[in-house]
């Protein structure tokens, strides 16, 4: 049960639990948006147990992948 | 799907395995905290991509597992009184009490309905306000704000009919009790990244530097695992012992402010007992007094129900990763999924059962 999904936010509401349509893949489903009052429309958030926990931070998502361009680059180096 | 794909392709993930196998000189063994990161290890075999003096060692943060064998007790009285609708997430039905478990009590004739979240068990209390509805409220510091945010709404809405059996219990005060025994062997920590988007990171700091341990909060992909275990290794190498953040797409060091604020407002901490391991000091959540109406255990009168765990199940030791699940002598023959002895062998994050699901060729 501790394995939160990433889905994309579609639309929400105002209200005590900010319920909304949140697109994993291609299944949809009502989720709870009260814990990121932040969040926009389109943007990607982590649920579990029917709850937004946080929004992902597309920016920092990217920095996996330059941390590894990095690694590549230096053991290329290396063999050179 | 986004966000998901890309952090399993394998052949990006090779620059980590590369640089883990460079930086490393000497045995290290980390202890990756969350069920739901042994699983992924497990699956898709990143123990066996590592130099062989890393050691992965299975940590206690499956809320299946650690779920006392007296709540599940509980929970059995509680669905079988007559009028009550007993709803759970899926993964508790199977996890034996002592004598029996919730999928044995429906057999028989309960109302347990299997929910994917305390919000749907507030709906069904609303659409039967004849009935007793209890939520089986089990977990981590990821589902203490659903759960306590149920509350609060059953509250606003005056629901005299909706009540939930906690079983909360807390990351760090287990990470504390895994270090401070003589037998640990953990030389670093994979946190569990989370529990972490919700708390953040700053209980993490007096473990680090009370134990010198570098803690690495780590997601749960394989590209972010092999991540995780290159800033560990790097830290362990350099001698370093700091919290650092590889989950940083979703963590801040603050955590999320009004989770933690509706967590506060419900649950107070508590002393919890841990299945297998005992009881631990202030490691646990329990309704605060304000909100005892909504303590399924009062409710029902229930506090003192509760038998023995299995003798044989080894899993308080897997669970402090001492012991492999495939080194229980249980596992895989008076143990399996289909009959099993202990929760770890049940839950989808559990170790025994990732082990039976994916390793059992070496059994
Ligand atoms: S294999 Fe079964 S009996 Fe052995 S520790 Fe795991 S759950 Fe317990």
């Amino acid at each position: 049960m501790c394995l939160g999904v990433p889905g994309k936010v579609l639309s929400f509401e105002d209200g005590d639990l900010r319920m909304g349509r949140v697109a994993f893949g291609q299944v949809v489903k009502e989720i709870s948006l009260a814990f990121v009052p932040e969040v926009k429309v389109g943007e990607y958030v982590v649920v579990h147990a029917g709850m937004a926990l946080e929004v992902i931070d597309e920016e920092a998502a990217q920095r996996v992948f330059q941390v590894l361009r990095e690694l590549d680059a230096a053991s290329m180096e290396g063999l050179g | 799907m986004k966000f998901l794909d890309e952090y399993r392709d394998g052949e990006a993930a090779r620059p980590f395995v590369e640089a883990i196998h460079r930086v490393v000189t000497k045995p290290w063994s980390l202890m990756e905290v969350c069920g739901g990161q042994t699983h992924s290890i497990v699956r898709f075999g990143i123990d066996e991509l590592l130099p062989k003096n890393i050691t992965l060692i299975h940590g206690p943060g499956c809320p299946v597992c650690v779920t006392p064998v007296e709540l599940i007790d509980k929970a059995l009285a509680i669905a079988a009184k007559p009028g009550v609708i007993f709803c759970s997430f899926g993964d508790m039905l199977r996890v034996p009490g002592s004598e029996r478990d919730l999928l044995h009590v429906k057999s028989e004739g309960a109302d347990v309905r299997i929910v994917y979240s305390p919000l749907d068990a507030l709906t069904v209390a609303e659409e039967n306000p004849g009935r007793e509805v209890v939520f089986f409220a089990v977990g981590f510091e990821t589902t203490a704000p659903s759960n306590a945010m149920v509350v609060s709404q059953a509250h606003k809405r005056g629901l005299k009919n909706f009540s939930i059996l906690v079983s909360h219990v807390l990351v760090p005060p287990a990470m504390e009790a895994i270090m401070s025994s003589p037998r640990s062997r953990v030389n670093g920590f994979l946190a569990a990244g989370h529990v972490c988007a919700v708390m953040g990171t700053a209980e993490y700091l007096p473990l680090a530097a009370k134990y010198k341990v570098p803690i690495v909060v780590t997601a749960f992909e394989p590209l972010d695992l092999l991540q995780g275990i290159l800033m560990c290794v790097t830290q362990l190498e350099e001698g370093r012992h700091e919290v650092e953040n590889q989950y940083e797409r979703l963590v801040r060091a603050e955590g999320n402010r009004p989770a933690q604020a509706m967590i506060r407002e419900i649950f107070q901490v508590v002393r919890r007992t841990w299945r297998g391991i005992g009881p631990i000091a202030d490691s646990g959540l329990g309704l605060r007094p304000e909100y005892a109406e909504f303590d399924a255990e009062k409710r029902f009168g229930v506090e003192n129900v509760g038998g023995p765990e299995s003798a044989e199940c080894q899993s308080g030791l897997v669970l402090q990763g001492l012991l492999k699940p495939q080194e229980c002598p249980a596992f895989g023959t008076r143990c399996t999924p289909e009959k099993p002895l202990g929760a770890t062998m049940v839950s989808s994050e559990g170790a025994c059962a990732a082990y039976y699901r994916y390793r059992r060729v070496m059994a």
